[in-house]
């Protein structure tokens, strides 16, 4: 059976921890011989876990980028990686680090590292997802074709996604987290942030930093984040206080489906899983919380699922799943990869409607304003697509496609195309038709992408069958 | 007042004839047609609204699960959409529901048209293929005599020595097998984005042509015939309950009459569901340039 592999690098760098992890993906053509290729990542290894390191601050929002880069280093050593042998990787900034400053700073340090592929990316929504797809909730979604919800709990918030067969669907982030509160040995209280003094004090809690505080008190707080979460996901209505701790710029969560099965990630989820730690073990409010989890409702109200991975989710998440494959039946040009955040104009299905029926002016101002929006010489034209074309429509849709684009873009740059639906290769060749070859041409399929995403596209695999890509929502520098 | 009267004799004259059990022959030719839109007036025959019949074999009417009380409604009809096969359907008592048999006849039928029918020449005349018939004289004859179905009489041998360019590198040929459906329906989108893809990368394509009551080896006594380098036939797959509208692709290179099964190269499932026409176009077209590069097709090819 032909199969090829390659190794992915994950690093994620978030509020309270850095990590690093090596994923080996294998591609397969899992289609019968007497069939049309159809290659799909059919295996996806863990390698190497690297221990769970305090992110380095030079002070108290600015990452320290040469610590940062010096535990890469170390990480790529210890595991005997090199660079070059990465084939794809992500860099994930989360949760309080993702500033743009840090972004820019990260990605500076570690250029280089993380092969043909670095990801800088943010933004507690999409967060929620790469750690619910680490944890293995979107999985199990997927194959018990069940409603399931992921709550990735980390030190300063919990990222909720909610999926639906497979599918993530609606997301969320609060500001409840196990550092929300932290304390020295003797329980002084060294550190409150804004969401647990907004939370203690609706409860008539009193808890102040440099004051000595008790169990109960914790244990109430707790008490009270885990009732939060209940009503997050609908177990018990909403309090006013809900909405004040959702954490800035993320959407409100609201669950479109009734919710089956629930799965714990993040660094909490070790502590909710299993009973019996010392509360102050990490000098902060994370057993407590993990206890009154799992003594509370969710448990009682919905299925609970072991997670694969917990504090190391997102990183998995990151490594593993942020890389995806074309469809097998495409067309290209050699010669052209890897190319890098190429900006996407996505067709809605009317607009579409209308470059199948020729209007190529409609779209040359589209690809004009667009072009002129992102300030890119590049450009990527998405579009779903139709579910088995005639031929007619094929060609008139190059024809469109290729008249409306070909004077906006510069002299020998690839016309790249982005469809959902199987009929990429076809549609390539219509292309190169119109072209007259006089400009290359990718033509990719099986590609979900939006508005405002970016993509990359790295180079050929499985003997030029597919191509790798990585579909972003942020990118920065 | 006049058309009050005319209308009420049609009325009459057709339930008379449905007394009788079958419409008389009208001595002008066809039957005279109950009105198609009723008067105002007039007593509406035909179905409509709640009534009106739908196509039980559509895809949205097998898309309706017949199971009741289903325990997740969404996730049956999620199941639903992933599988043509008929699950979801319920029962009644342990039997199947009269809407899930008649559906399964429906299919059965479109199979057997599938099978039984004629192309349409005319469709294949519009796509610039000229028709030559296998030793079968008829679908019956071609059911039951498979070696009829690989062979030509020499009249039909002349005649495509005398239309056809000699010495292609590449003969296609478009065959009803046992679909005539998945012909009509694939061939039109997909001979184009095949004969076009070959034209780009400079492979030359002889005269393709459309071949009547024909098995898959007739290619072979046509590509001895011309002498053509590589042959691809275009035919209908044996049409199951699922879909009767699967075609596939046979390539052989250097093909002979009586050469072994494993030298084909086959590309499957090209329909709707499967991979739609134009996309297998494009890919067959690579494909045919491979087996001319390794000179090897089937599983000579995959060594």
């Amino acid at each position: 059976m032909n199969s090829d592999q390659f190794l992915s690098v994950g690093i994620d760098i978030g509020t309270s921890t850095t990590q690093v992890i090596f994923s080996r993906l294998t591609m397969e053509d899992t289609a019968g011989y007497f069939s049309v290729p159809r290659v799909s990542i059919v295996q996806k290894e863990v390698v190497y876990k690297s221990p769970v390191h305090q992110t380095p601050l030079a002070n108290e929002y600015l990452i320290d980028g040469d610590a940062v880069r010096e535990i890469v280093a170390a990480e790529f050593r210890q595991a005997g990686v090199t660079p070059a042998d990465t084939g794809t990787g992500a860099v994930i900034i989360t949760g309080e680090s993702a500033r743009k400053e840090n972004a820019a700073l990260v990605l500076e340090k570690l250029s280089g590292f993380a092969g043909d592929f670095v990801v800088s990316t943010a933004g507690p929504d999409l967060e929620s997802v790469i750690a619910g797809k680490g944890s293995g909730a979107q999985q199990y979604s997927e194959e018990n074709a069940a409603v399931t919800v992921n709550l990735d709990i980390g030190g300063g918030t919990t990222n909720v996604i909610l999926f639906d067969c497979g599918e993530a669907r609606d997301r969320g982030c609060v500001d409840i987290g196990g550092r929300q509160v932290r304390l020295d040995a003797d329980m002084t209280v060294t550190y409150v942030s804004p969401s647990a003094a907004r939370i203690a004090r609706f409860h008539h809690l009193s808890l102040e930093t440099g004051r000595r505080t008790d169990l109960s008190v914790l244990k109430s707080l707790c008490d009270a984040m885990a009732q939060l979460l209940e009503e997050l996901l609908g177990v018990s209505e909403p309090s006013p206080l809900l909405e004040e701790i959702r954490t800035a710029g993320s959407t409100p969560f609201s669950p479109s489906r009734p919710i089956r099965a629930v799965c714990f990630s993040g660094g909490v989820a070790d502590c909710i899983y299993q009973s019996g730690k010392d509360p102050l073990q990490y000098g902060d409010i994370g057993v407590l919380l993990g206890d009154s989890i799992r003594r509370g409702r969710l448990f009682s109200a919905f299925r609970v699922i072991p997670a694969r991975e917990t504090i190391r989710a997102t990183v998995v998440g990151a490594g593993t799943y942020t890389t995806s494959i074309s469809g097998s039946t495409i067309a290209y040009d050699p010669g052209l990869f890897p190319l890098k955040n190429l900006p996407v104009l996505k067709l809605s299905q009317e607009e579409q409607q209308r470059c199948f029926a020729g209007d190529r002016e409609f779209l040359e101002q589209k690809a004009r304003w667009f072009l002129s929006q992102c300030d890119s010489d590049h450009m990527v034209l998405a579009l779903d697509g139709k579910k088995s074309p005639s031929y007619g429509e094929l060609l008139s849709l190059a024809k469109t496609v290729a008249a409306a684009l070909d004077p906006l873009l510069p002299a020998g740059l690839p016309l790249i195309l982005a469809v959902h639906s199987d009929m990429a290769k076809a549609l390539g060749q219509c292309l190169r038709q119109s072209l007259l070859s006089r400009r290359p041409v990718i033509s990719i399929d099986s590609i979900r992408v939006e508005q405002n995403d970016f993509l990359d596209l790295g180079k050929p695999l499985m003997n030029g069958l597919v191509i790798p890509v990585v579909v972003k929502t942020l990118i920065f520098g | 007042m006049l058309e009050q009267s005319l209308i009420e004799q049609i009325v009459s004259q057709v339930v008379a004839e449905l007394g009788r059990g079958a419409p008389a022959p009208s001595p002008k030719g066809p039957a005279p047609a109950i009105p198609a839109a009723p008067a105002p007036s007039a007593p509406s025959m035909a179905p409509a609204g709640d009534f009106a019949l739908a196509d039980i074999t559509s895809p949205e009417q097998k898309a309706i699960p017949l199971l009741e009380h289903p325990a997740d409604y969404d996730a049956l009809i999620r199941m639903k959409s992933r599988t043509p096969a008929r699950i979801g359907v319920g029962r009644a008592g342990p039997r199947l529901n009269t809407k899930t048999l008649l559906t399964l006849r429906a299919d059965h039928a479109a199979a057997r048209d599938a099978v039984f029918l004629d192309v349409d020449e005319k469709r294949m005349e519009a796509l610039g293929l000229f028709t030559v018939s296998t030793k079968c004289a008829d679908k019956n004859e071609f059911v039951t005599r498979p070696d009829l179905g690989r062979d030509f009489s020499e009249e039909a041998l002349e005649l495509i020595r005398s239309r056809c360019q000699k010495s292609p590198q590449v003969q296609i040929i478009v065959c009803d097998g046992l679909s005539s459906t998945a012909v009509s329906t694939n061939a039109p989108d997909l001979l184009p984005v095949l004969l076009e893809g070959l034209k780009a990368k400079g492979i030359q394509t002889g005269t393709p042509f459309f071949v009547k009551n024909a098995r898959v080896a007739a290619q072979d006594r046509i590509a001895e015939t011309l002498g053509a380098t590589v042959v691809c036939s275009l035919i209908g797959e044996r049409p199951g309950l699922a879909t009767a509208e699967s075609m596939s692709a046979y390539i052989s290179f250097e093909a002979k009459v009586g050469m072994p099964e494993a030298r084909r190269t086959v590309v499957s499932n090209i329909h709707k569901e499967g991979i739609p026409a134009v996309e297998a176009g494009a890919y067959i077209a690579d494909l045919i340039e491979t087996v001319l590069k390794a000179r090897a097709s089937g599983v000579d090819l995959k060594k």
